[in-house]
């Protein structure tokens, strides 16, 4: 309409290397911020609820797990269940609305930004709910006494990397699903027994060799081995293999949802 | 790139989904500052050929293109110099008008401060200007119509792709977005628009094709489509035993159509249908000018199509 406008380097391009998703991230971030109370809540008080209930209901009739009080066991476990459920909700409920219900994507695709980035700024975003899920938790245990500072400041990378790594699945499933009824699919077959066999409310040492071992594969069981020592004030065992298996899920799972996200709305 | 002659060029573009061919070879292009439109009947082919020219999705066959970038490969470049108006609204609901604005300047990379001052401008343009700080639920439908033509205006483009822009509008409303997009042409943007109203390409429409089973099948200005492909007059009558009288006079004019209870002569002479009507009490006739809707309905049929 007048001069030419002028444009910001660097923007747009195309996947996870670019700076495309941040445009999209900041789209989600915008809508958060109007709804930040009642989705903080949810974030915070359903775990805490949990955490309180068992910990020092159920805490009360057990003697100590793994050496240490139930409340102290618990804390971690709910840290990164809560961690997987944002990012879950996030990348399933959410995405899936803003793909087909809202159509929003469908703006952003017309202009410079592709669908990689579109995909991209779901992740990130889905993993930053995750990030605060897991921060607004770790202050208020901290604000309890109930961590063990600083060391238990590395459970904020480890919680955004298990955001990464759920939210990555979860884009997978969104791209898979008909319709909003299919995600009880997911919860059901996938994030509930998993929620169980990962360390979560109990240690699985106990658990039968053969579900020790499936259990060992699930993504959830590797962020929960690095969360726990943390905030009882020590070095996690095997970082590397747990870093790795997380960051391998975020980067395969990934570019399955690309692939298959691609297939649906690019044909 | 405002001096490209052409905006749009597209030959020989195939694509088919499952074995079913959706276009079957096609191929037109459009002038710089033009306004084009792209006319069928529902499933003849204009939406798929819309996302093959936005790079959505990859043609089987053929060459496309966009404000001098090859598509698909250069869709992402092409796409910055691009505004596009969807046939559904998919606006932000959780936003205000300026919100929706704002953070959809952010997709092309446009930087705030320059968009704080052209905000003012977009939604004057629109019509918009005291709904800056309303939520888009609490638009009109046509409200919601001008700010998406708004929306699509952000980045300044060269190009405007419109898919039934009108469509679910009162008059009211239509109107004053065919006012906005005569003024985006004489400004010297190009525009690309489907539409199903005949009425609304006549008026907007320097040059258009019209599609059918994925085929152009016939392209043109309107106003000399309708003067090549039919009779300049048509009689329509109805009324007791209209089409069984039609049918019985089917000499006084070029063509006659049925359909249903109507019967339409098309003639170059209106005389000798008028005075055989002048004697028939019972039948009612509305004597008109031909228009788009005749030749669009003459060239793809009268039969439903959904």
């Amino acid at each position: 309409m007048s001069a030419p406008l002028s444009r910001k380097p660097g923007i747009p391009n195309a996947g996870l290397l670019s700076f495309g998703w941040i445009p999209v991230w900041r789209r989600n971030f915008l809508v958060w911020r109007k709804l930040a109370f009642p989705s903080l809540l949810g974030n915070l008080a359903d775990p805490l609820i949990y955490m309180l209930g068992l910990g020092y209901g159920l805490g009360r009739m057990l003697p100590q797990i793994s050496g240490v009080d139930y409340m102290q066991f618990l804390i971690a476990g709910m840290i990164v269940a809560s961690a997987m459920n944002a990012a879950t909700f996030e990348s399933l409920y959410s995405a899936f609305s803003r793909m087909r219900t809202q159509k929003t994507w469908d703006a952003i695709l017309v202009t410079p930004l592709s669908l990689d980035d579109v995909l991209a700024g779901e992740l990130f975003w889905a993993a930053s709910k995750s990030f605060l899920s897991g921060f607004s938790i770790l202050l208020v245990i901290s604000a309890l006494g109930l961590s063990s500072l600083p060391l238990a400041l590395w459970v904020l990378p480890i919680i955004f990397l298990t955001g990464f790594a759920f939210a990555a699945i979860g884009l997978v499933v969104c791209a898979l699903a008909p319709s909003y009824d299919f995600f009880m699919y997911y919860f059901t077959l996938f994030i509930t027994p998993m929620l169980m066999i990962s360390g979560i409310f109990f240690p699985v040492e106990n658990l039968p060799h053969s579900i020790y071992l499936i259990a060992s594969w699930l993504p959830l069981s590797h962020a929960v081995r690095l969360v726990r020592p943390l905030l009882l004030g020590e070095y996690p065992k095997d970082i590397v293999l747990h870093v790795s298996v997380l960051l391998g899920v975020t980067i395969v799972a990934f570019r399955v949802a690309v692939f298959l996200t691609r297939r649906r709305l690019l044909n | 790139m405002a001096s490209l002659n052409c905006a749009l060029e597209i030959s020989g573009l195939r694509k088919s989904y499952g074995g079913r061919s959706v276009i079957s070879g096609i191929g037109f292009s459009v002038p710089a500052g033009a306004c084009f439109g792209i006319l069928g009947p529902n499933g003849a082919g204009k939406t798929t050929t819309l996302r093959c020219c936005l790079g959505l999705t990859p043609p089987d066959e053929g060459k496309i293109l966009l404000g001098g970038h090859s598509i698909p490969d250069g869709a992402c470049a092409a796409r910055a110099r691009v505004g596009v108006v969807p046939q559904f609204d998919n606006l932000d609901p959780d936003f205000t008008v300026n919100e929706n604005l704002l953070v959809y300047s952010r997709y092309f990379g446009l930087k705030k401060a320059e968009m704080r001052q052209r905000i003012p401008g977009l939604l004057d343009f629109a019509g918009l200007t005291d709904k800056e700080n309303a939520r888009v639920e609490a638009l009109s439908g046509g409200m919601k119509r001008r700010l998406t033509l708004a929306r699509a205006l952000v980045n300044d483009p060269d190009i405007l792709f419109l898919d039934e822009p009108t469509t679910g509008l009162d008059p009211q409303a239509r109107h004053l977005i065919w006012d906005r997009l005569k003024q985006l042409v004489a400004q010297g943007k190009t525009l690309i628009l489907t539409t199903h109203f005949m009425e609304e390409a006549e008026r907007l429409c320097e040059r258009l094709i019209v599609l059918d089973h994925g085929q152009i099948v016939a392209e043109g200005n309107p106003h000399e489509l309708i003067a090549s492909q039919i009779e300049p007059n048509v009689i329509e009558i109805f009324g007791e035993n209209a089409v069984a009288w039609a049918k019985a006079r089917r000499a006084l004019c070029q063509r006659l159509e049925i359909a249903g209870e109507t019967a339409y002569f098309y003639c170059k002479d209106t005389a000798p249908v008028r005075e055989a009507l002048d004697k028939e009490r019972a039948l009612h006739s509305l004597h008109r000018a031909a228009n788009l809707e005749d030749v669009f309905i003459k060239l793809t049929g009268r039969e439903l199509r959904d």
